[in-house]
């Protein structure tokens, strides 16, 4: 925790309320997102109980798994569930718009549109990403065969899943998630999981402040939790009776409605806490970044979608070269995140001033027409020295970039207590004399950091047939068996 | 370990090497060296590389850091005038004067240095390379390295040499990887854990003597960080004295500097409190200490004869940059003489005495980054004379309220050893050389 981040939980606990912890929201918002909230039967792994979904919040849709324990009828559910989501994702994509010839010479396009589904915590992505897990490698024909969707929401999910690894990515969002990266609450990690008391902090009902609104989320009566896990008092007084019940019954409609009803009641106070948290970060204005980083979602939605078809692989287990790529893949998102959010927000960007990694201040002196002539040819290298009253902790030779215009970078020469010297080295433009503007004039007011994005390019890796000896050699070459979906749990 | 204990130091790590140069000779794809700290390992690699030169083969060298490819160079070129190095580097690398030597050539492309016996650069610059196989390959630091950079430059050889300690830090990574865990190819486990898993029929050496830490270090270090595969030191207590030119002052510094001197190790503790990492009061007296190490003269007497404790023989080391530029800032004029940077950039350095700021000092939990018992054993493995450690009093009681609490993941191997463990046989040790700060 940073000291930021904890001064914002102490205020947090004094004021009996949340405080921000961002200026901006970082990230995305689609127009209609698919809201699901999924309950899973206690004591199984990946078995549904229930889901309450939908992207108009007056019209949730709720799919239930009247017996769970029964596979025929997870299946079913899947197909039922695949229906909504594929016609969510289909809904979502908008139309291509075109983006000119790549350098392969083919024209290539990106929907200006992508399915977004959001949960109510983490434990309900990580419910969906096993959800996809089981119903991905399902058969359509043969013994045990499911409905052709069936397998196509596993594909889908697994997708939504694995994107969310992505830093800054917002196809597959958790609410607490989001909703922590822009408040701090007054209580720990652990409790700030529980949506209604995180929201109990942040927007506490009348007449209730921070720490009453979060004891009383904690009574499962008036807040059913909000899944994947359920009550374990609702499942021994209320579930298993009337699944029991509607075993006995063999079935009868009467029973699955009295299910449905008590499924319902559990779903529907956290239906209404995920949309509230939902206007709560509506309320935000995006940062400037954003739809940067709603783009490379799109992108990545375009090239899935159209490589759906053929069947792009998404092994259980990475291989070799395929952990290592998206491992750098991973970590260059990391990177590009955390700097463009410390440059959208001062909010961020403060927590850097604060460690020392980036500083403010104003220009007290300037030599935008500086030339460096030590070398061969003539560089242009302006000098500004920035007055600034923070801990400055940059060491002669660092590499610094402008928050408010990255593409601005320097160098640290010398710093001392109030003052820092920075070389500019690019963001200039390609004459010996700068653009109008480009350098900081005395008087404005800059910010240096060395958070910057992109510090290292992309990286050459082995194709997976030449996989070296050290990591075990080439893979087997993958045949498709019936024992695919096998799980030890499953 | 009676054996250990009587032989000749010399002649049982002279044993160990010539059993890894037969090994060489062999038909194994790969050989693994275990070196704990100071045991030889720069030494082993110019031999090896003597050796396999010798017989004739092409050898690449991969390293991690600009700098130790610099110091591997410095080295090899030293000992072996005769042999045609080339030094690989990336596009503005400005190579230092000890590098410039008649056999040596620093090149950008690998064509330039085609005809050169060894060809040396760090393993970020291999990775860029396409083409190009060389039948021996030496990895030096390969705990360092992480296996998603092996994977990148296995492709450039045929056979290798792995050398590293185990003890130091592990590799890590800013992103999530749970989805890798237990999987033997886990991109962010080290090089040769990977390798390891892959080939465990590979042999595995271990240089049995440290000769960079004296008699009263080399027991703790390898009691807390070694704990089944011990090592000793290659000197006997009463080898290496500290003496200081100016009596001390009977002030809490100079008490902590004499405690130091007598038995290589002090605990200078600091009242307990919960801080800031830049906590004022601990950078200040790391400082301090440091400086009156200095002003006071220091002789250092070892095997090697006696010499002075210089600036350049003194480093401060610590857990986070902010720290360290934080000491280096209360350091003043000195803070550019003597050497201060973090565990990391620690690693494989060598000095005459220094002082840490404790990676627990002052903290109020004791996170999987603080723990990490590599942190500490860089820390605590880089003298040949004495360490000095500041901290807040409390963190046996801060680690007695963080009990490492990581999940066990199938597939995963146990690691030893294990940092909350490792951080309490250093504070049992360091207790016993406790000098409290002045009220």
């Amino acid at each position: 925790m940073s000291v930021l981040s904890a001064l914002a939980r102490l205020e947090a606990v004094d004021a009996g309320r949340a405080r921000p912890l961002a200026t901006v929201r970082h990230c995305h918002l689609a127009d209609a997102p698919l809201l699901m909230v999924p309950l899973r039967l206690a004591g199984e792994a990946a078995a549904p109980l229930a889901v309450l979904l939908g992207t108009d919040r007056a019209d949730p849709a709720l799919l239930v798994v009247p017996q769970p324990r029964n596979r025929d009828l997870r299946f079913a559910f899947a197909a039922e569930l695949a229906k909504v989501v594929l016609e969510h994702v289909e809904a979502s994509r908008g139309a291509a718009e075109p983006l000119g010839p790549g350098r392969d010479g083919e024209e290539r396009v990106r929907y200006t549109g992508a399915p977004q589904i959001l949960v109510p915590n983490g434990g309900g992505a990580a419910f969906l990403r096993l959800l996809g897990r089981s119903t991905r490698f399902r058969r359509t024909e043969g013994p045990h065969a499911v409905e052709a969707a069936v397998p196509a929401l596993g594909r889908w999910l697994t997708w939504f899943a694995e994107r969310r690894d992505r830093p800054g990515s917002s196809l597959l969002l958790a609410l607490t998630d989001a909703l922590r990266l822009h408040w701090a609450t007054g209580q720990s990690a652990l409790e700030d999981a529980n949506l209604a008391a995180l929201l109990g902090w942040i927007d506490p009902p009348a007449g209730l402040d921070g720490p009453a609104a979060a004891a009383r989320a904690e009574d499962p009566l008036r807040c059913p939790p909000a899944g994947p896990a359920t009550d374990p008092t609702f499942d021994n007084e209320v579930l298993a009776p009337a699944i029991a019940a509607w075993d006995a019954s063999g079935g009868d409609p009467r029973a699955e409605a009295r299910l449905r009803a008590a499924l319902e009641s559990q779903l529907v106070p956290t239906w209404d806490a995920a949309w509230h948290a939902v206007d709560l970060l509506r309320a935000l204005p995006p940062g400037a970044s954003v739809a940067d980083r709603w783009e490379r979602d799109r992108d990545a939605f375009t090239l899935f979608h159209a490589g759906f078809a053929e069947g792009v692989p998404q092994a259980r287990r990475d291989s070799a070269v395929a952990a290592a790529r998206r491992l750098h893949r991973l970590e260059r998102a990391q990177e590009e995140y955390d700097a463009r959010r410390a440059f959208d927000d001062p909010l961020v960007m403060a927590e850097y001033r604060l460690t020392g990694q980036a500083f403010a201040g104003t220009v007290a002196e300037s030599d935008p027409t500086r030339l460096d002539e030590s070398g061969k040819r003539p560089k242009l290298r302006p000098r500004v020295r920035i007055a600034t009253p923070d801990p400055v902790r940059l060491e002669p030779g660092a590499t610094v970039c402008s928050a408010d215009r990255p593409a601005l970078k320097g160098r640290i020469v010398e710093s001392g207590a109030g003052d820092v010297l920075v070389e500019l080295t690019g963001g200039l433009g390609r004459k010996l004399v700068p653009e109008p503007g480009a350098v900081p004039a005395e008087g404005d007011r800059v910010c240096f950091t060395s958070v910057v994005p992109g510090s290292f390019g992309p990286a050459r890796f082995p194709e997976s047939a030449d996989t070296p000896w050290t990591h075990g050699g080439p893979p087997a070459e993958y045949v498709p068996t019936d024992s695919d979906a096998a799980e030890e749990w499953s | 370990m009676t054996l250990l204990d009587t032989a000749d130091p010399s002649a049982a790590a002279a044993a160990v090497v010539d059993a890894v140069l037969a090994d060489l000779d062999g038909t194994h794809r790969g050989v693994v060296v275990d070196s704990p700290p100071g045991a030889g390992k720069s030494t082993l690699v110019v031999r090896a590389t003597g050796h396999l030169a010798a017989a004739g083969e092409r050898l690449m060298i991969v390293a991690q850091t600009n700098e130790q490819v610099d110091d591997l160079v410095e080295r090899i070129a030293g000992e072996h005038p005769d042999l045609p190095l080339g030094r690989l580097s990336a596009a503005g690398y400005l190579a230092p004067d000890r590098v410039r030597r008649p056999s040596v050539r620093v090149a950008q492309k690998a064509d330039d240095l085609a005809d050169r016996a060894v060809v040396i650069a760090t393993a970020a610059k291999w990775a860029t390379l396409s083409e190009g196989s060389w039948p021996w390959a030496i990895v030096d630091e390969a705990y360092q390295m992480r296996s998603d950079m092996l994977l990148r430059i296995a492709g450039r050889f045929e056979r290798a040499l792995f050398v590293g300690d185990p003890g130091q830090l592990d590799p890590f990574s800013t992103v999530e990887m749970e989805r890798w865990a237990g999987l033997a190819w886990d991109p962010t486990r080290s090089a040769v854990s990977v390798l390891l898993a892959h080939n465990p029929e590979l042999p595995v050496h271990r240089l049995p003597v440290s000769w960079r830490l004296p008699a009263s270090a080399a027991p703790v270090v390898s009691r807390a960080f070694y704990p089944f595969t011990g090592f000793r030191s290659g000197t006997g207590p009463g080898d290496r004295r500290l003496e200081f030119g100016e009596p001390g002052t009977g002030s809490a510094h100079d008490r902590a500097l004499d405690e130091a001197a007598r038995s290589g190790w002090a605990l200078y503790e600091l009242p307990a409190r919960h801080t800031p990492r830049t906590d004022a009061a601990a950078v200040a007296a790391t400082a301090a200490l440091a400086a009156r190490l200095l002003a006071r003269g220091a002789t250092a007497r070892s095997e090697a004869g006696a010499r002075p404790v210089g600036a350049d023989r003194i480093a401060v080391g610590a857990a986070h940059r902010d720290q360290v530029t934080a000491i280096r800032a209360a350091l003043g004029p000195l803070g550019s003489q003597i050497t201060v940077d973090t565990a990391n950039r620690l690693q494989g350095r060598e000095y005459d005495v220094t002082v840490v700021l404790h990676p627990l000092s002052g903290r109020r939990d004791a996170t999987a980054f603080h723990l990490e018992s590599g942190r500490l054993c860089v820390l605590a493995s880089r003298h040949r004379h004495a360490c000095l450690v500041v901290a807040r009093a409390g963190i046996a009681e801060l680690l007695d309220a963080h009990p490492s609490a990581d999940p066990v993941r199938l597939g995963e191997p146990v690691k030893f050893p294990d940092g909350w463990e490792a951080n309490q046989s250093v504070l049992a040790h360091l207790a016993e050389h406790r000098v409290a700060a002045d009220a």
